[in-house]
């Protein structure tokens, strides 16, 4: 054979067909060995495919085939019975791997089907994603507007600045045709048009506030469409060729500053609204979109708080400006008085000082004086002189004590004193003056006030002689009468201060001094002033010029110190008054009413023990002189036989005698006769018992009478208990008295 | 106010009254002094002794000057003895009735001594009246419970 592959063949007619068929063998043949050499090159570029192994398959029963019309090329001729074999062998392959092939599709085709649908379903998953996706940005957007708007808004705390960015901002965000801002007017009854974004100067419409659209819209929270052609949307001349675009109103809520406790807008029912209009471009088809809807509900939220907010603002910088201002009156003020206290020291001390000079003087010549020879009643005169004066002096220095009282700086001087020293004591520095104004002073002491008290002494003394002064000084005439008591507590609370609630203890009493005239008086409407300084009735001050006002209110300010009050009370003017003042006192401890280093001033008190069983013989006639000197002399502890008769007398008399006073101006008797006798009796001076006389007159000439019979003393009757005290403890010093 | 007090506060203002009009002085205060828890009755004690005392003596200056010679030593010894005892209690009005009593006495004017008595008689008895609602008062006061307050 000729190893050349072109064939020749012989062309009869019917070998034309074979000539075709011939080739067609051929390229299935070529086709066939390609497809599988394509089939693995593109496997081999893709990883995804799942079905290997009908590949496999596929391509081998695609290779047999092929190699079945390879082969049948050379059936076309002669061939030998190898070829035969090998086409049997060929096509019997072909037909199992065709036959497996077949049966197999069986089973993959459905699975390459559901393949299809589920490429179906993901295509469609796909799309449902892109369009969530497409949502959430969207949102996500809207979201992103609304920080940015709340941002714009709350980033100003004006008022203007913020309604204004909310409708810019709203604007842009939205794309909105129009948007509007209607504010409720002062009234609240209508709503005016504050804000628009498309105009610049809007005009003020006003609408009234009751409309139904406005009550649908401020009804609820959320945003409402509304008409394009209510009044509050109408915001342009509605020109008729275009189609509006929709509209959406919704409510802002305007605080007031007192709502701020409430936390739950909705609720409340007095509340005042502003209405936000928006309006969508006309002619276009959009639609409001609930999550633009939701973008400005929740703007009209933010508003109403930027609005409140700014609203605070204002009203603490109003409130800061305020408070400024008072601070700096304050300071004005505080530094006035400040100034004023500082002169009115100076003054006082001035004053003080000025006061005090001729006091000094006054004093110190009083002094002088009394050491000087002075008849009995110039002496009496002197000491008074003197007496006042020290008053006075310490009354000027407690004028400096009042600004002391005020600042707070004035303490007590505690100490343990004699109460009822003290009121004989204030006594006898007034009578003098009460009699020259021929006033009658009665003092009484309850008989429950303790002898000794623990108090500031000078104070209270000072208290007590100006209130009694005051009294004296504002009386022509009648009587005066001082009156002190230990307060219980059923009196304590007295209706005329009913803010005075003392508590009395075991340590503690409270004394209540009333001191009643039956002067001047004074009118019940003066009588609040009178406690106050330099402050003088209108009455007082054409009578009396010569107070100075201070007294009462350096008495009320010691008897507040004393944790006490006072107040005075009278009918009307003419009809007298009463000063009653309670102050707190200390009940000393009994073992310090010995040790007491106070001496109380007056007649020298030598206590009745040096008295006590001194043997005395009183010899009068009448039995009622009698019996007083007696009880007067058994007062003072002495041991008192009574006689009433000369020749009684030196009967009974005996060496143990030691004092004997006798009448001298007893009718029939000589009483000097008696002391001559007695003389007589006892020789010896120191057993003679010493011989008083008791006598009316104390002239001269019964005085050197009674000198010369050899008597020890004269006295004047009546005798008081001081005096007989006084007399007893100078005769039995000095074995002598002659009274002056 | 209790009983006490309000009897308390007309004790006070009866005696101050007294005192005011002149009725009692000083000497009278003297007296209570000596009234204490040893002699609670003094000043009752010397009062009355005085009444008994100013009875008798009042007598017997009628009796004196009714006499058809007057014997003004007599007199003048009664009324010295009449105002020793009312300066002693401190009956100040009699007292000084008494002084000028006694002056009329040492003139030895008959009228006069006669107007004296007359008056010293209602002095006397005016103060006796009152020393007697006085001790009455007292003795309410005591009565209800109180204590008589002390005048100084």
């Amino acid at each position: 054979m000729e190893s050349c592959n072109c064939i020749e063949p012989q062309w009869p007619a019917d070998e034309l067909l074979m000539k075709y068929q011939y080739i067609s063998d051929f390229f299935i043949a070529l086709a066939y060995f390609s497809i599988p050499l394509e089939l693995i090159y593109f496997v081999k570029k893709s990883a995804v495919f799942p079905y290997r192994w009908v590949l496999v398959q596929f391509g081998a029963f695609i290779v047999l085939c092929g190699a079945t019309h390879l082969i049948n090329l050379w059936t076309f001729n002669m061939h030998s019975r190898t070829v035969a074999v090998v086409m049997t062998t060929a096509k019997v392959l072909t037909a199992l791997v065709s036959c497996v092939t077949a049966l197999m599709l069986v089973h993959i085709i459905p699975d390459l089907l559901s393949v299809k649908t589920r490429e179906l379903f993901l295509k469609n998953k796909a799309a449902e994603l892109d369009r969530e996706m497409g949502l959430i940005r969207t949102q996500e957007e809207t979201g992103r507007h609304v920080r940015m708007l709340t941002h714009e808004i709350r980033s100003t705390l004006d008022r203007h600045t913020i309604l204004k960015t909310t409708l810019v901002e709203l604007g842009r965000t939205l794309a909105l045709e129009e948007c509007a801002l209607w504010m409720p007017t002062r009234t609240g009854l209508e709503l005016q048009l504050s804000y628009t974004l498309r105009h610049q100067n809007p005009v003020g419409f006003t609408v009234p506030t009751q409309l139904p659209v406005i009550n649908q819209v401020f009804s609820t929270n959320r945003a409402v469409k509304i008409s394009p052609n209510s009044p509050v949307a109408r915001l342009r001349p509605v020109a008729a060729k275009y189609m509006p675009g929709e509209v959406v109103a919704v409510r802002v809520p305007l605080l007031h500053l007192s709502n701020f406790q409430i936390y739950d807008w909705p609720e409340l029912s007095t509340k005042r609204y502003a209405l936000m209009v928006l309006m969508l471009p006309s002619d276009s088809a959009r639609k409001w979109h609930v999550h633009e809807l939701e973008l400005v509900e929740v703007v009209a939220d933010q508003v109403a708080v930027a609005l409140s907010h700014a609203a605070i603002l204002e009203e603490s910088m109003r409130a800061r400006d305020l408070l400024m201002e008072q601070n700096v009156a304050l300071d004005l003020a505080r530094r006035e008085a400040e100034t004023a206290v500082r002169a009115r020291n100076d003054f006082l001390a001035v004053m003080n000082h000025e006061m005090g000079t001729p006091m000094h003087a006054i004093i110190a010549v009083s002094s002088l004086l009394q050491e000087t020879e002075l008849t009995p009643e110039q002496r009496l005169m002197v000491e008074t002189i003197l007496k006042s004066s020290n008053l006075l002096a310490t009354l000027i220095n407690d004028v400096l004590d009042l600004s002391r009282l005020e600042d707070g700086s004035l303490q007590l001087d505690i100490g343990t004193f004699n109460l009822h020293a003290l009121f004989k004591e204030v006594l006898n520095l007034i009578k003098p003056i009460a009699s020259v104004k021929k006033l009658f002073i009665t003092l009484s002491l309850a008989s429950d006030l303790p002898e000794y008290a623990v108090g500031d002494e000078k104070r209270l003394m000072q208290t007590l002689l100006n209130v009694v002064g005051n009294a004296v000084k504002f009386s022509k005439d009648g009587s005066i009468s001082l009156s002190a008591f230990v307060a219980k507590s059923e009196s304590l609370r007295d209706s005329r201060v009913p803010d005075f609630f003392p508590v009395p203890s075991d340590n503690h009493f409270y004394l209540r001094v009333q001191v009643k005239d039956s002067g001047s008086g004074i009118n019940p409407q003066d009588i609040p002033k009178l406690f106050t300084k330099f402050a003088q009735g209108q009455s007082l001050a054409t009578k009396n010029s010569d107070g100075s006002g201070l007294g009462l209110a350096i008495c009320k300010r010691f008897v507040n110190l004393m944790e006490g009050h006072i107040w005075i009370e009278s009918e009307g003017l003419g009809k007298g008054a009463t000063a009653i003042f309670v102050v707190k006192l200390g009940i000393p401890e009994p073992s310090n009413e010995l040790k007491l280093s106070f001496v109380p001033k007056g007649p020298a008190n030598h206590g009745q023990t040096n008295f006590l069983g001194l043997k005395v013989l009183v010899m009068d006639d009448n039995g009622v002189s009698r019996s007083v000197t007696k009880g007067l002399l058994v007062h003072l502890g002495c041991d008192v036989m009574t006689v009433s008769s000369g020749d009684e007398c030196l009967r009974v008399i005996t060496q143990e005698h030691q004092v004997v006073f006798m009448d001298i101006c007893m009718p029939g008797v000589d009483g000097y006769e008696v002391a001559v006798r007695i003389h007589e009796t006892f020789s010896k001076r120191h057993e003679r018992p010493l011989i008083v006389a008791l006598t009316g007159n104390t002239d001269r000439v019964t005085k050197e009478h009674c000198l010369r019979v050899g008597m020890d003393g004269v006295i004047l009757k009546p005798v008081s208990v001081d005096k007989m005290r006084s007399v007893l403890s100078e005769l039995l010093e000095h074995r002598v008295l002659f009274e002056a | 106010m209790d009983v006490v007090s309000q009897l308390q506060r007309q004790f006070l203002d009866f005696t101050t009254s007294l005192y005011r009009e002149g009725f009692l002085d000083d000497q009278f205060v003297q007296l209570q002094k000596l009234q204490d828890e040893s002699n609670p009755e003094f000043v009752i004690e010397v009062v009355s002794l005085f009444f008994e005392d100013s009875e008798k003596l009042l007598n017997n200056l009628s009796t004196a000057l009714q006499q058809h010679i007057v014997d003004y030593k007599q007199v003048d010894a009664l009324v010295h003895q009449f105002k020793g005892s009312s300066s002693s209690i401190g009956a100040q009005r009699v007292k000084n009735v008494c002084v000028s009593f006694r002056n009329y006495c040492e003139e030895k004017n008959v009228e006069g001594c006669f107007r004296c008595l007359q008056q010293v008689k209602h002095e006397y008895h005016l103060v006796k009246s009152r020393l007697d609602a006085l001790f009455k008062l007292e003795q309410q006061i005591l009565a209800a419970g109180g204590s008589v307050p002390m005048i100084a």
